[in-house]
């Protein structure tokens, strides 16, 4: 018996939206054959990972404080993916976003004043230009794969924190230990809601999602965007300028990461660490895709994301489950929904009999 | 006749999942019968002739080969019991030379010198000379043809299906092909001749069978019908025509060529040499040529698409436009439809309405940024009520759409426009006559409101319908220009071989290779 591949007449429409939720029931399926495997009580684990960590106030606070990067980020990196430009230097960008914007808060911690924080989110936004802005430069110039590119830069970007959090950004009087001073509390986004950790930096990012909505689907560089990203030949014919279509999908995910960056230091950590993202950068991809690359489909599997996020670490604490299980369920979410992504255009047909005789 | 017929079709059915291609299709050919398959594109006539070479399985009916029910599995088995078929589309290696592309499809050869012989001498036996030592990419369109060809004959068949094979032939080479296919129908082969072009048929075919929506529609043997008879068994009606008045006043020069010379960018491409025309408002230009001889390129040239170095050997209303990129070509009053549609002249995954703004952006679509839907789908709908585009509404995906109705769109979208100076390549390239007609009317339409048209076609047939002069472009070469009451058929033909008054024919006259390429009775 053999199996044949072949192209669908007529890939569903409906089904293109269908998918991520297919695939996180998918994964949600996975996951519990997996905690069953590993002799944990399904419903128990289910609990543990998806109920506990946001039946109260408290928790969703958490949620969406884990899910503001992801989305601001996911939207951002969207417009490239529109265009077919493929930023995977997100994490680096934030990382470098975080440095620019931490200096500035290291440099004005014996002051206060309201200029601060802006500063610090414009500088974080320069910062995250800057590092994408050379994936599209040698992009532009000379044909470099801008996927090889940003990629290697995340490493140059996360060690230059490292480095500088080891050495000249040290808090001096920090026992030697590898941070930056606390930033004052002028350069700490407010808290907004009583009782929860949900401060001003998760609204800038529902903000950047909704300004994404608006440029990605009523805008006409949007529209060049799609375009370019559909049918790059067409896009030559009508004479839309690629060049600058390269530049703007790089450099919109560079914006995005560099304040997603300044947010999480002036947010939930406070200072500058050597390592200031468990990855968002990379799951804000995820993210990206199983949002349909459409702004709102992005808020809502960032939600997702950074549940699997908070269900990984509960599920460390109350079931002993590996630290790894977080990937798991993340890899698990994005195989699924490339397994239905493909299903949909694509259908897998057993051969007959007759046919094998060939 | 007497004999078993060399293939019958019993009941052939194919359903696609959207479609159904065959219909329950019967169809008898005698031994040494040159037989017609008319029918329009989309009508079902390459689903069928698949069918018969093994490519696709039919869901229903029987294939009697020789007498004798067969299931034919594969392209492979259809050439072991001697059907060879020359495809529209070439399956050629360019980096190879002739012989190697032939060994290829050959089971049995033994050694690439005897096959090379063995080429020359049925070649010539022929008619069909060629170099078996040439590469593919140096060989014009027609000698691929003869390849293909060939490498049918290679293996003696007892039935050849030919796939519109004169589309890429001058009329001189048409009538030389003909010669040959009479030949091989005298000594027995059998040949099945799919073609849209009613004159051929009635010309060469013994028989005929006339195919719409997948259904027979009649069998006839064409020396008794006329074109108009053919027609309305072909498509339902009479053929249409365009009403064609003589042009008014010559405009301004609207779009003009000045000693253009560009190197393809594609390695097997066809390299600009030189070329000076211009189009006036009010007329018609058309640019006759066998593809491959530099339609591409120029095209590119002009739209844009590839900028020249030289600013001002290209202008538009009299502007320098050679650095220029499409969109600002546009501005200055350009509409273009190029001959790949989909993925060029229309983006697959947006709708109709959508599709609109790809070019027709700067009609107030735009304002301070952001797109005006409502402008956009207006826009939409006037053009699919204006040129007849058959389609659900202007939301419904581009890519529901058939080729024809693709076509008048993307035509429709650039004529809205109204353009001073429209380029239009294969105007009606895999269009249904009925479509052709709107298209073809609709560019004349635009002439007579004063714009220049400049057409770019294979069909000798359009360009002589709708223009008011024609050029040729042969080897990167354009001709002069000549009236089109002032020329004929044959005149143009031989002009498509390069024989035109500083065409590359003449500068090559010496050359044994290029001499026998060229080589005209």
């Amino acid at each position: 018996m053999f199996i044949k591949i072949e192209p669908r007449p007529e890939p569903s429409r409906a089904m293109k939206y269908l998918s991520p939720l297919l695939a996180a029931a998918l994964m949600l399926v996975s996951g519990l054959i997996i905690f069953t495997l590993l002799g944990k009580n399904p419903a128990s684990a289910f609990h543990a990972f998806f109920i506990e960590p946001v039946n109260d106030l408290y928790g969703i606070g958490e949620l969406f404080i884990k899910a503001s990067p992801l989305m601001l980020i996911g939207t951002g990196l969207a417009v490239g993916f529109r265009a077919s430009i493929w930023n995977i230097g997100a994490e680096g960008q934030l990382a470098i976003g975080a440095i620019l914007g931490g200096y500035i808060a290291i440099i004005f911690n014996d002051s206060s004043g309201f200029f601060i924080l802006p500063l610090m989110i414009l500088a974080g936004a320069v910062g995250g230009i800057l590092w994408a802005s050379i994936p599209a430069f040698l992009k532009t110039v000379f044909n470099a794969n801008e996927i090889l590119v940003s990629l290697m830069l995340n490493y140059v970007a996360i060690l230059l924190l490292a480095m500088l959090v080891h050495g000249p950004l040290r808090d001096p009087n920090g026992y030697g230990f590898p941070q930056s001073v606390l930033f004052a509390d002028s350069a700490i986004l407010p808290v907004l809601l009583e009782g929860t950790r949900l401060h001003l930096g998760v609204f800038l990012s529902l903000a950047g999602v909704v300004v994404g909505w608006v440029f990605l689907l009523k805008s006409f560089t949007g529209y060049q965007i799609q375009v370019a990203g559909l049918a790059q030949k067409a896009a030559t014919y009508a004479g839309y300028k690629y060049k600058k279509l390269i530049w703007i999908g790089l450099l919109s995910g560079g914006v995005t990461a560099g304040i997603a960056g300044v947010l999480e230091i002036a947010g939930p950590i406070g200072q500058l660490l050597p390592s200031v993202s468990p990855g968002y950068g990379y799951a804000a991809i995820i993210v990206a895709f199983v949002g349909r690359l459409h702004p709102g489909g992005i808020f809502l599997s960032s939600l997702l994301m950074a549940l699997l996020y908070l269900g990984g670490e509960s599920g460390q604490m109350n079931l002993d489950l590996p630290s790894a299980v977080t990937g798991i369920f993340q890899g698990l979410l994005l195989f699924y929904l490339l397994a239905a992504d493909f299903l949909i255009n694509y259908r897998i047909r057993l051969n007959t009999l007759q046919q094998e005789a060939d | 006749m007497n004999t078993t017929p060399r293939l019958q079709l019993k009941g052939m059915t194919k359903i696609y999942p959207s479609v159904i291609a065959n219909d329950s299709i019967d169809m008898t050919i005698a031994p040494g019968e040159i037989h017609a398959v008319l029918g329009e594109n989309g009508a079902g006539k390459s689903t069928l002739m698949k069918a018969i070479y093994g490519v696709v399985k039919p869901d229903k009916g029987q294939i009697l080969w020789n007498g004798e029910v067969v299931s034919i599995q594969n392209p492979a088995h259809a050439r072991k019991l001697g059907i060879g078929m020359v495809f529209q589309h070439f399956s050629l290696f360019e980096t190879l030379t002739v012989t190697e592309n032939i060994a290829l499809a050959m089971d049995d050869y033994k050694s690439l010198e005897t096959l090379a012989s063995r080429i020359k001498n049925v070649s010539e036996e022929y008619g069909l000379p060629l170099d078996p030592g040439r590469l593919v990419h140096s060989l014009s369109v027609g000698l691929r043809q003869r390849v293909e060809i060939l490498r049918c004959l290679l293996q003696q068949p007892k039935l050849l299906i030919m796939d519109e094979p004169t589309s890429v032939l001058t009329p001189q080479a048409v009538r030389k092909m003909f010669e040959t296919l009479r030949r091989l129908a005298d000594e027995g082969c059998s040949i099945l001749y799919i073609s849209h072009k009613l004159d051929e048929i009635m010309e060469l075919c013994h028989s005929a069978t006339i195919i719409r929506g997948g259904r027979v529609t009649g069998y006839a043997i064409p020396a008794n019908e006329t074109a108009s008879s053919l027609a309305r068994m072909m498509i339902g009606k009479e053929l249409p025509v365009c009403s064609h008045e003589k042009p008014k006043n010559l405009g301004s020069e609207y779009l003009g060529v000045s000693n253009l010379s560009k190197s393809s960018a594609d390695q097997f491409g066809t390299n600009l040499k030189n070329i000076s025309f211009s189009v006036h408002g009010g007329e018609i230009l058309g640019i006759a040529g066998i593809s491959g001889n530099g339609q591409q390129e120029l095209l590119y040239a002009l739209s844009g698409e590839r900028p020249v170095e030289d600013n001002g050997a290209i202008t538009i209303c009299g502007d320098p436009v050679g650095h220029l990129n499409p969109d600002d070509r546009r501005n200055r009053g350009l509409g273009f439809v190029p001959e790949e549609r989909l993925g060029r002249g229309a983006v697959p995954g947006m709708s109709l309405s959508d599709n609109a703004i790809l070019t027709a952006h700067r009609h107030g679509m735009v304002k301070k940024g952001l797109l005006k839907f409502t402008k956009a789908s207006d826009f939409a709908k006037k053009c699919i009520a204006d040129f007849a585009v058959k389609c659900g509404s202007k939301d419904d995906p581009i890519t529901s759409l058939s080729g024809g109705n693709i076509q008048k769109y993307i035509t429709g979208r650039e004529i809205q426009q109204a353009p001073k100076l429209l380029i239009v390549s294969q105007p009606t390239w895999g269009v249904d006559i009925g479509a052709a007609n709107i298209i073809r009317q609709s560019m004349i339409d635009l002439r007579n409101n004063g714009s220049a048209v400049l057409v770019v076609s294979e069909e000798l047939d359009e360009l002589f319908e709708i223009c008011d002069r024609l050029i040729v472009i042969a080897e990167g070469h354009v001709s002069p220009s000549v009236p089109v009451e002032e020329t004929s058929k044959e005149e143009i033909g031989l002009w498509m071989s390069g024989m035109f008054p500083g065409g590359p024919a003449e500068a090559a006259v010496n050359e044994s290779e290029q001499g026998q390429e060229y080589h005209v009775h």
